[in-house]
């Protein structure tokens, strides 16, 4: 009795202590960086784990330069309009390959999924050409263009599977009411493809959020960076000299949005990857 | 409100024919139900009429318009799915809209038809609540009231009672059946439940492998099938079949020599060339009745089943299959008993070889 009692406890302990452990191991790095920003800039090699003071200095210091808050605007800029067009892109061809019977169909779906595999780093010289012939080097243009091609196939596929799932006779209700495949689309699948579009929009949304090696290759100069180059770009006084402070600021200021859109799709996400999941 | 013809329709898919010109003609306001086991090519057939399949040779018209290449909408008609297949994030309301909406209809005659419609079939309290807040029997409604509300000529019914409960789906054909009274419109119904559709059907269209075995009403199936097929399909329990061999016929009485029963003399004539074939005779169990054997040719009771308004008696036989008889429920006739049968001969019928009926003199005459 008492020993299957002492092995629940045991076995609870240990749970809680695994669960700790990945908080921890997850959480830890912004949360020191949290910690960081909030120091002023004479403790900031002090080491400490906790919050004793608040001082907005860095926040004050990040924010009234006026090329850190233009990279938030090109950035919010870029992985909005990457989203729209992943979306609209995504639906429609979803709509296709997984609802219309043709030739190839798996074919195409492979293809799709091949162009995701290649390394940003194998296309990145062959990309430059292309902006620089589409005339969108250092501009939001050739981020859109880059980060959308990264991001649709991604988009496509988990659409796609989620398009499947939708019971064939709802389409042809559709169909008898006279609705026209577009409407059929956006009047009968897009409401019921929420949780998917909300879960690959967030996902792109991120992936655009967050890119960093396309934004340095094709911006040049400060007013069209986005945040995760112009973060990297925050220089002190001399060349040995890190502003950690602001760095970590800054670091904060970009990671709230997205922190936020976890948390209100929260839901929504879990529902769509899982759906997504169980029939393929 | 319009006919529609099907001049030799056929339907491939690859090199497989589902359906093989397939000819039938359905006059304006009828009720026309197409049975047949899974696989014998229904739901294509009707998903031809709708317009959801492509038709690959033949012609369908409706009224006197050829309508082989125009879209549902075109075609006037309206369906009704197994599934339902209403819209899960719209409400009863919208789901009826949806269709008149498309159609460009001003708004107040949307509401107007749809008001109507909600009437008919008492949808009215349900209007605000979306499909995932109705029973069974509502959703049903719903989805008949998507169909109906664009007042389309012709109405499709793809097993619409096949999810339902079977109480409920008692009530649902008699809605179905009023439905049909009041609208006067010309449905399709497609059905692998023989009940639904003797009891529904003003015409039934019997199936079996992409081509029509019979067409007729449900009497005329039940009482003359044209094959075997259709025979043991329609009634349950269904159709007896004793093999034998024709031994004599003449303009009033044919003779044919039975394996399990011996000679039987059948109160009518038939095709002379049958003389001296193989032939099977079928008897429905009601007009099989066991008696407590006397003479020799007895045979054992394997099961009686009690259901209340009658019984079911299972005898064995020579024959294959064990026979089945329809007795009164006050049986004295219990299992293990020995049995004699005998034949309420005017009701037995004749199938050939092929499995064809042979028609009686008088029939033919």
């Amino acid at each position: 009795m008492t020993l299957t009692h002492l092995k629940r406890a045991v076995l609870k302990l240990g749970f809680w202590l695994m669960v700790i452990t990945l908080v921890v191991y997850a959480t830890f790095p912004f949360y020191y960086a949290v910690v960081t920003s909030l120091k002023p800039s004479s403790e900031m090699f002090k080491v400490g784990y906790w919050i004793d003071s608040v001082d907005w200095s860095n926040y004050v210091a990040v924010l009234s330069q006026k090329a850190f808050v233009q990279s938030i605007a090109n950035s919010v800029i870029v992985a909005l309009s990457v989203v729209a067009i992943a979306l609209l892109l995504g639906l429609t061809a979803a709509y296709a390959l997984g609802r219309v019977r043709f030739k190839g169909r798996t074919r195409v779906m492979m293809l799709v999924l091949g162009v995701s595999m290649f390394p940003q780093v194998a296309v990145l010289s062959g990309l430059f050409e292309v902006i620089r012939v589409l005339d969108l080097y250092n501009s939001p243009g050739g981020l859109i263009l880059s980060y959308t091609i990264f991001t649709l196939p991604f988009t496509v596929w988990v659409l796609t599977t989620f398009m499947r799932q939708l019971p064939d006779e709802l389409e042809e209700a559709a169909i008898m009411d006279g609705a026209s495949p577009w409407v059929t689309l956006t009047k009968v699948f897009m409401p019921l493809l929420w949780p998917a579009m909300a879960t690959t929009g967030l996902l792109a949304f991120i992936a655009a959020w967050n890119e960093f090696l396309f934004a340095l290759t094709f911006t040049l100069t400060d007013s069209e960076r986005t945040v995760p180059v112009a973060i990297a770009l925050i220089s002190g006084g001399s060349q040995y000299e890190l502003p950690w402070g602001p760095i970590m600021a800054a670091s904060v200021i970009v990671t709230v949005p997205l922190v936020i859109l976890v948390l209100i799709f929260q839901r929504r996400i879990v529902s769509g990857l899982t759906a997504g999941a169980v029939k393929g | 409100m319009a006919s529609v013809q099907l001049e030799r329709v056929s339907k491939r898919f690859g090199s497989t024919h589902v359906i093989d010109e397939v000819s039938l003609s359905i006059d304006h306001g009828e009720f026309v139900v197409f049975v047949g086991p899974s696989g014998c090519g229904k739901s294509t057939l009707l998903r031809l009429i709708a317009g959801l399949e492509s038709i690959s040779d033949g012609d369908l018209m409706i009224g006197d318009k050829r309508v082989n290449e125009l879209s549902p909408q075109e075609r006037g008609v309206g369906m009704v799915f197994q599934s339902y297949a209403l819209y899960p994030h719209m409400s009863v309301y919208e789901n009826m809209a949806f269709g008149l909406k498309l159609g460009k209809a001003s708004s107040e005659s949307v509401a107007e038809r749809v008001k109507e419609t909600a009437r008919i079939l008492q949808l009215e309290a349900l209007l605000e609540r979306k499909p995932k807040a109705l029973s069974g029997g509502q959703r049903q409604r719903v989805a008949m009231g998507r169909a109906i509300a664009r007042e389309p000529d012709i109405l499709l019914f793809d097993e619409p009672l096949s999810n339902l409960d079977a109480s409920l789906r008692v009530q649902m054909r008699n809605e179905i059946a009023r439905l049909h009274g009041r609208l006067g419109s010309t449905i399709v119904y497609v059905t692998h439940d023989q009940v639904e559709a003797m009891t529904l059907a003003d015409k039934i269209v019997v199936l079996n492998k992409g081509h029509i075995e019979q067409v007729g009403s449900p009497r005329t199936l039940y009482e003359r099938p044209a094959s075997k097929f259709v025979a043991s399909f329609i009634g349950s329990p269904s159709m007896n079949f004793l093999e034998g061999t024709c031994r004599s016929t003449d303009a009033r009485e044919t003779r044919v020599e039975l394996k399990a029963l011996g000679e039987v003399v059948l109160p009518y004539g038939v095709d002379s060339n049958a003389v001296g074939s193989p032939i099977t005779l079928g008897i429905r169990p009601e007009h099989l009745t066991p008696v407590q054997a006397t003479g020799s040719d007895a045979f054992e009771v394997i099961n009686v089943e009690y259901l209340g308004n009658e019984c079911c008696v299972y005898v064995d036989s020579d024959a294959e299959q064990f026979l089945t008889c329809r007795v009164e429920a006050d049986t004295s006739i219990a299992r293990n008993d020995t049995v004699s049968l005998r034949i309420d001969t005017a009701q037995a019928h004749l199938f050939d070889e092929h499995g064809q009926a042979l028609v009686r003199a008088q029939d033919s005459a």
